[in-house]
């Protein structure tokens, strides 16, 4: 009997807080699996965000600190300018990444700041209870939005791939999603090829992925992976939304 | 090529993803309840398991380990 | 040298690696030194930050690497600073923060001024922590008290802020280094540099259990109660004699000297106590001299802030009258003198 698929190994053998069905720890075992296989594990440093992932200490067997609701792109700067040889990523939530965080987003990508952003994007702010994100959907019921979201009032989607995208300091962006396991193997390729743009020191790499909240959508996780790809994939479309790194796929 | 996993009853949460991603529908929902009160997926020993992992993939529990062979 | 610059000096020289900065009158020279000087060392870093909370956090971000770190503004800029700061005590990552000064509240005016005495010293961002103050009042000082806000922010781990003001900045003085730049840059232990052959490591200030968060509150003070007993130091100026003790820091404390000397040519008996750490506050030296001298006067460019803590000190066995200005405008010596003079003949010292 050959073992094709186990726990990863840097990844804590500790049960996930994270409601059933939710894609964060989805993305958690990704990441692990990367750091492993693309051995990482002695200089990577990870940031997490003030949101339901803030926990991913307890579960990333790496160096992590958290940073301030918002900041976790300045902070990866700090980081990585203070030392360059580690692999710096920011996990982060939409609001983090496109409400409070969006200018240092913006500016960490614009400076082309050798980071990975790995932003989970489930439309509305997870730990709080469901509140309205800069990502919830037009017409979206969330406990800030009871009569779904209205652009007059709360404005549009934001597409900070798209936003990420114009800065020239930006070298690959591109969104994935925690639907399927083939957007989910996407995912994993897409957050490894953001580590190598930050290996090969080509500049700033952000990986949005669609993540599945089914506690705050009120759905059923499996009702949750599928509005992803029936709604959220229309306002946010899935692919390589920029690579100027010339090499295709990650080595 | 006959395939075979192993779910961890107390890691699992019931949520019901790798059953609707399982190609071969070898998986099914225990009556019994875990110590969170979830009903833990079951794989379906007499199944037709290829041992593809695309239920490894998607779990967000990381509860399953899969074999081939 | 200007003030700004001996600032930006003595930190390159104490080992400084990375500064993050952002343009705000008075301090600007501070910034575009480090921009022509730190950025070209090998290994060091200079980076004009989209806003100073987001140079704070790169600060947060440096400190975490082990790297000597460093931020400037003024004071509205220190303001967006807190959430930050905050964040640095409870993380207990040592940071020198510098706050040249200048009239609040609200844009206020870019003149020098005193009125974040409060909030450099009560901590400033959420949550109960303090950090180190040190008030220069002199470009040799400015540099001097640059070099020990380094070590002591290593030694306490611990943000250390410098709170200067607008006029100190501008100055130019003769300023003499006493260290030269190290050529190995000092990495801090206890830093995030890969979890390699040793377990991973976390710093972070989350906890679902209050308890966590209250024993960092417990370590915190206690490392507090360490520093009042070892880092408070201060200047003290003809107050063996004393009838009246001006107690004065930064420039105000210039300003005071002159006037101070002035009232003794005339012979009018009066001293002066110049804090040179704000927090720790020399509580126990105001007390000392509350022994001989009952009569003190609290001289600040602002509304009142340090004569709390002289109050606070004195525990009313002194009397303290409070003399300010501010907003930005700077008194003259011979303002603060005719304010000594009048006190010192209504409370009859001269009997």
């Amino acid at each position: 009997m050959k073992t094709v698929y186990t726990h990863p190994k840097y990844l804590k053998k500790v049960p996930f807080h994270y409601c059933p069905g939710c894609g964060h720890s989805v993305i958690h075992r990704l990441i692990a699996e990367l750091i492993d296989e693309m051995n990482i594990h002695d200089r990577v440093l990870g940031i997490p965000p003030c949101g339901c992932s803030v926990f991913a200490y307890n579960y990333l067997d790496i160096d992590m600190t958290e940073a301030a609701h918002g900041r976790g792109a300045a902070v990866a700067t700090g980081m990585k300018r203070a030392f360059p040889e580690a692999i710096v990523f920011s996990y982060q939530g939409d609001g983090d990444l496109a409400a409070i965080g969006t200018a240092e987003t913006i500016h960490a990508a614009n400076r082309g700041e050798n980071i990975t952003v790995i932003s989970v994007n489930n439309a509305v702010y997870g730990m709080t209870g469901g509140q309205m994100a800069p990502t919830t959907l037009l017409d979206q019921w969330t406990t800030t939005t009871p009569y779904g979201r209205d652009a007059k009032t709360a404005g549009h989607p934001v597409k900070m791939c798209e936003l990420v995208a114009v800065l020239d300091g930006s070298v690959y962006v591109e969104r994935t999603a925690v639907d399927s396991p083939a957007n989910i193997r996407k995912a994993k390729k897409a957050i490894q090829k953001g580590f190598q743009v930050q290996m090969d020191n080509l500049g700033f790499s952000l990986v949005e992925v669609l993540s599945p909240c089914p506690v705050n959508w009120k759905m059923t996780p499996v009702e949750s992976w599928e509005w992803i790809e029936k709604e959220m994939e229309k306002v946010f479309p899935l692919g390589i939304i920029k690579d100027t790194t010339g090499k295709k796929d990650a080595d | 090529m006959k395939g075979y996993i192993k779910i961890d009853g107390e890691l699992c949460k019931g949520c019901q993803v790798c059953l609707t991603f399982c190609p071969k529908s070898s998986l099914s929902i225990s009556d019994k309840v875990n110590a969170s009160g979830y009903s833990p997926a079951l794989f379906k020993e007499d199944g037709e398991c290829t041992g593809c992992a695309i239920c490894a993939v998607v779990c967000p529990e990381v509860a399953i380990e899969v074999y081939r062979g | 040298m200007d003030g700004n610059s001996a600032i930006g000096e003595a930190a390159i020289r104490a080992g400084c690696q990375c500064y993050f900065g952002y343009p705000i009158t008075p301090q600007n020279e501070l910034t575009e030194y480090m921009a022509a000087h730190l950025g070209k060392r090998k290994g060091c870093t200079f980076i004009q930050a989209e806003s100073e909370l987001a140079a704070i956090n790169m600060v947060f971000g440096a400190s975490v690497v082990g790297a000597r770190a460093m931020t400037s503004s003024s004071s509205p800029g220190i303001s967006l600073k807190q959430e930050g700061i905050s964040y640095l005590a409870a993380c207990e990552l040592p940071a020198v923060i510098v706050n040249m000064c200048r009239g609040g509240p609200g844009l206020g005016s870019i003149a020098a001024a005193q009125s974040d005495y409060f909030q450099a010293t009560r901590g400033g961002g959420h949550g109960d922590y303090r950090t180190i103050v040190l008030a220069p009042s002199s470009v040799q000082e400015l540099a001097d008290f640059t070099h020990r806000a380094f070590d002591l922010a290593d030694k306490y781990h611990t943000p250390v802020l410098i709170l200067g003001d607008g006029m100190l900045g501008q100055m130019m003085e003769p300023v003499e280094f006493k260290h030269e730049a190290p050529e190995v840059l000092p990495v801090r232990s206890g830093a995030l540099r890969g979890a390699k052959g040793r377990p991973s490591r976390i710093i972070k200030t989350l906890s679902s259990n209050p308890a966590d968060v209250e024993e960092l509150n417990w370590s915190l003070f206690r490392r507090y109660e360490l520093i009042k007993k070892e880092e408070v130091t201060y200047e003290t100026f003809m107050v063996d004699d004393a009838k009246l003790i001006v107690v004065a820091f930064g420039i105000a404390a210039r300003i005071a000297k002159g006037a101070i000397k002035n009232a003794r040519a005339s012979g009018l008996q009066v001293g002066m106590l110049r804090p040179t750490t704000l927090w720790p506050f020399p509580s126990q030296k105001v007390r000392e001299l509350a022994q001989n001298t009952k009569q003190f006067l609290v001289f600040e460019l602002n509304m009142g802030q340090m004569i709390e803590d002289v109050q606070l000190a004195l525990e009313g066995k002194g009397e303290v009258s409070f003399y300010g200005r501010p907003g930005g405008v700077v008194s003259a010596p011979n303002e603060v003198l005719r304010v000594i003079t009048r006190l010192y003949y209504q409370k009859g010292l001269e009997k």
